[in-house]
């Protein structure tokens, strides 16, 4: 493919065509793919802005022992609002509402996912989740039980736990419609021509991610109904006074949480597979190891929820059974990690912002895999959880594995995406400030976890306080980058420097062969498919 | 392609499957009756799976439909049973 075709006169992008509405309604009542991603990218940066001041705001009471900014209440029900938005408005739908929609119908050489209504009927459920969401911080004051909506309390606290609970119901409905229209797109849609393997990794992980959504999402809605005939109707599913059983919500939440982290992880695991080869300028390593593993991990991943139970008296049986299973789980995820590193190795790099997203991405994912290894091996898992070390953990794969992967997605796709440049400088700049923010922020609270510092508490013993502060510095550089990553994208959408080149990093999928910005149904002509993805010579 | 030939199934069929299905709530119903003990649960179930079962075949078309379809719902009914059961690696052995 020659990479510089900029010959595209004569046609209308999806930004000019307008569907003959007006303003706003050109966008709330489009049923095309692309601009329901970005509905979605717009909702979501709103969304993370409230998350991560909620967040900054938990780290600016921690600068120190005793209360400096809130009291223990308000504290609870910042980290259980921010865990709320961050996991079901975010990271969740994530990757594959913004760029799932925008990309994967391009990507299969499809003018339009399967059910082009019920994809922006998905939006509208996503906003109604999220206002139920924003009605829980009214009234009796926020919820205070944490994401996880542990049972006893979440039943007994006086707090609007119902409605952040019914929010995250709802949002279920988003993510279940997402996914069964990504299915029926994948299977009945792909150009002929394209067979499964010849079918892009972003897809196919967008793939194996359906099917979690699909089939994981339904039992948190149940859960969360559970709770709610328990606390309006107190019906005793998880009342020990009742005969109920506390451990029986634990288990029904994580046989969804789990596999709702690889919702999380597995497209931003396709997001990498293929930046990585676009910027080595090769032939990704080991592409049937890729699927294969991702099909694994999306499969094995049902299996593993108890390791989030270990201390909670759980049988013996139990426990070494899901600490062996955990132990699977990671081993394809360490294969991913091997196929990247090899289709780097003896590449001709080019060390371009999206690359060094994609690069730092997976040291900061090995640093959160190789942890979670220590939480899932039972002796060691006593000693750290519910200590700062889970956080840590979690924010080193959740934010740096899935967050790391959106903002390379969004430097790789931005110019196809918007038909504008962003200004590299600054988001090097950015990039480079909020890696450093990132690792000193969350880097201390390993530290802080085994010295046996407990997470979600406004306080904590004078012999914390010097870890803590410089973590709370690194949440403010980091902080910093984020900005100056934001206000660049945003300024660059709204008055970069235009762009029709069609494949400015040289990729070899079929979003780098349509026009840039691409028209209405992307394709004048379905394309025929002959050769196998990421082929360079 | 395949699906553009749909299969018509004949209203008896139908209202013969209504029937049956009513036989087999009654005997959810009846077989309360007897004392069964620790197989009760056993036995609702097996009852309640065969009733979703016909429902799946026939009013859903499974039967009749692309063999697609027909792995994709086994593989899906396999997993709520390995999920089942390994809960029970928890229950089993408390
Ligand atoms: C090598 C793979 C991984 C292993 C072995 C692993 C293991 C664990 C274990 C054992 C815990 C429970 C710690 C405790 O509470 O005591 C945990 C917590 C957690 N992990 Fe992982 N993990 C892995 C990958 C991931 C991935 C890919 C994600 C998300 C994308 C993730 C997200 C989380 C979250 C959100 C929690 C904390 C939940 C909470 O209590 O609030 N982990 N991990
Ligand atoms: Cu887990």
């Amino acid at each position: 493919m020659s990479s510089n075709t900029t010959d595209n006169t004569g046609y209308k992008s999806y930004l000019e065509e307008d569907g003959g509405r007006k303003g706003i309604f050109k966008w709330i009542l489009s049923t095309d793919h692309k601009r329901i991603g970005l509905l979605y990218l717009y909702a979501m940066m709103g969304w993370f802005c409230i998350g991560v001041v909620l967040g900054l705001l938990m780290k600016l009471e921690l600068i120190a022992p005793g209360k400096t900014l809130m009291e223990a209440q308000a504290y609870n029900a910042t980290f259980t609002v921010h865990g709320v938005i961050m996991i079901f408005l975010i990271v969740i739908p994530g990757l594959p509402a913004v760029f799932g929609n925008f990309m994967l119908p391009i990507q299969i050489g499809a003018k339009d996912v399967a059910f082009p209504r019920l994809n922006l009927f998905s939006w509208y459920i996503y906003i109604l989740g999220g206002i139920l969401v924003i009605i829980s911080l009214f009234g009796n004051g926020p919820p205070d039980t944490g994401w996880t909506f542990y049972a006893p309390y979440s039943f007994k606290t006086g707090t609007n736990m119902l409605p952040a609970a019914l929010g995250a119901f709802v949002l279920g409905f988003s993510s279940i419609l997402t996914g069964l229209n990504f299915i029926v797109t994948i299977h009945r849609m792909r150009a002929p021509g394209m067979t499964w393997f010849k079918m892009p990794l972003f897809t196919w992980t967008l793939y194996g991610t359906a099917w979690i959504q699909l089939l994981a999402t339904p039992i948190i809605g149940i859960t969360l109904l559970m709770v709610a005939g328990e606390r309006i109707l107190g019906i005793g599913f998880f009342d020990p006074a009742k005969g109920g059983d506390p451990l029986l919500y634990q288990h029904l939440f994580w046989i969804y949480s789990h596999p709702a982290v690889y919702i999380m992880i597995l497209p931003a695991m396709g997001v990498i597979s293929e930046i990585i080869p676009t910027f080595a300028k090769k032939t990704i390593f080991g592409y049937k190891a890729i699927v294969l593993s991702t099909l694994a991990i999306a499969f094995v991943g049902y299996f593993v929820w108890g390791h989030h139970m270990y201390t909670s008296g759980m049988s013996g049986t139990a426990l070494w059974a899901f600490s062996l299973l955990t132990f699977i789980v990671a081993i394809p995820s360490a294969i991913k990690v091997f196929n990247w590193i090899s289709t780097m190795h003896k590449g001709s790099i080019s060390t371009e912002v999206p690359f060094l997203w994609a690069a730092s991405f997976i040291f900061i994912f090995m640093i959160g895999g190789l942890t979670g290894l220590v939480l899932g091996s039972l002796a060691t898992n006593v000693h750290v959880h519910d200590t700062a070390f889970v956080v840590a953990h979690f924010h080193f794969i959740v934010f740096g594995g899935v967050g790391f992967a959106f903002f390379g997605a969004i430097h790789y796709w931005f110019p196809k995406m918007f038909g504008r440049k962003y200004d590299p400088s600054w988001a090097r700049t950015g990039w480079i400030t909020f890696f450093i923010g990132f690792v000193t922020l969350y880097g201390p609270m390993f530290y802080l976890g085994v010295k046996g510092m407990p997470r979600r508490y406004y306080d904590y013993l004078d012999e914390f306080h010097g870890p803590n502060i410089i973590s709370t510095m690194g949440a403010l550089i980091m902080v910093t980058g984020f900005l100056i990553i934001l206000v660049n994208l945003i300024k660059s959408a709204r008055h970069g420097e235009k762009t029709t080149e069609m494949n400015p990093w040289g990729g070899t999928n079929l979003e780098w062969q349509v026009p840039t910005p691409p028209p209405l149904e992307n394709f004048d002509e379905i394309p025929v498919i002959d050769k196998a993805p990421y082929k360079y010579d | 392609m395949s699906d553009t030939t749909h299969h018509i199934v004949p209203y008896r069929t139908y209202a013969l499957i209504l029937l049956l299905l009513l036989v087999l709530t009654g005997a959810s119903v009846a077989v309360t009756q007897i004392e069964l003990t620790r197989w009760a649960t056993v036995v609702a179930l097996l009852i309640a799976s065969t009733k979703s079962g016909i429902v799946l075949a026939i009013f859903m078309h499974l039967k009749f439909d692309q063999p697609v379809y027909r792995v994709m719902t086994i593989s899906v009914v396999l997993l709520l049973i390995v999920v089942i059961v390994f809960t029970f690696f928890d229950y089993g052995f408390r």
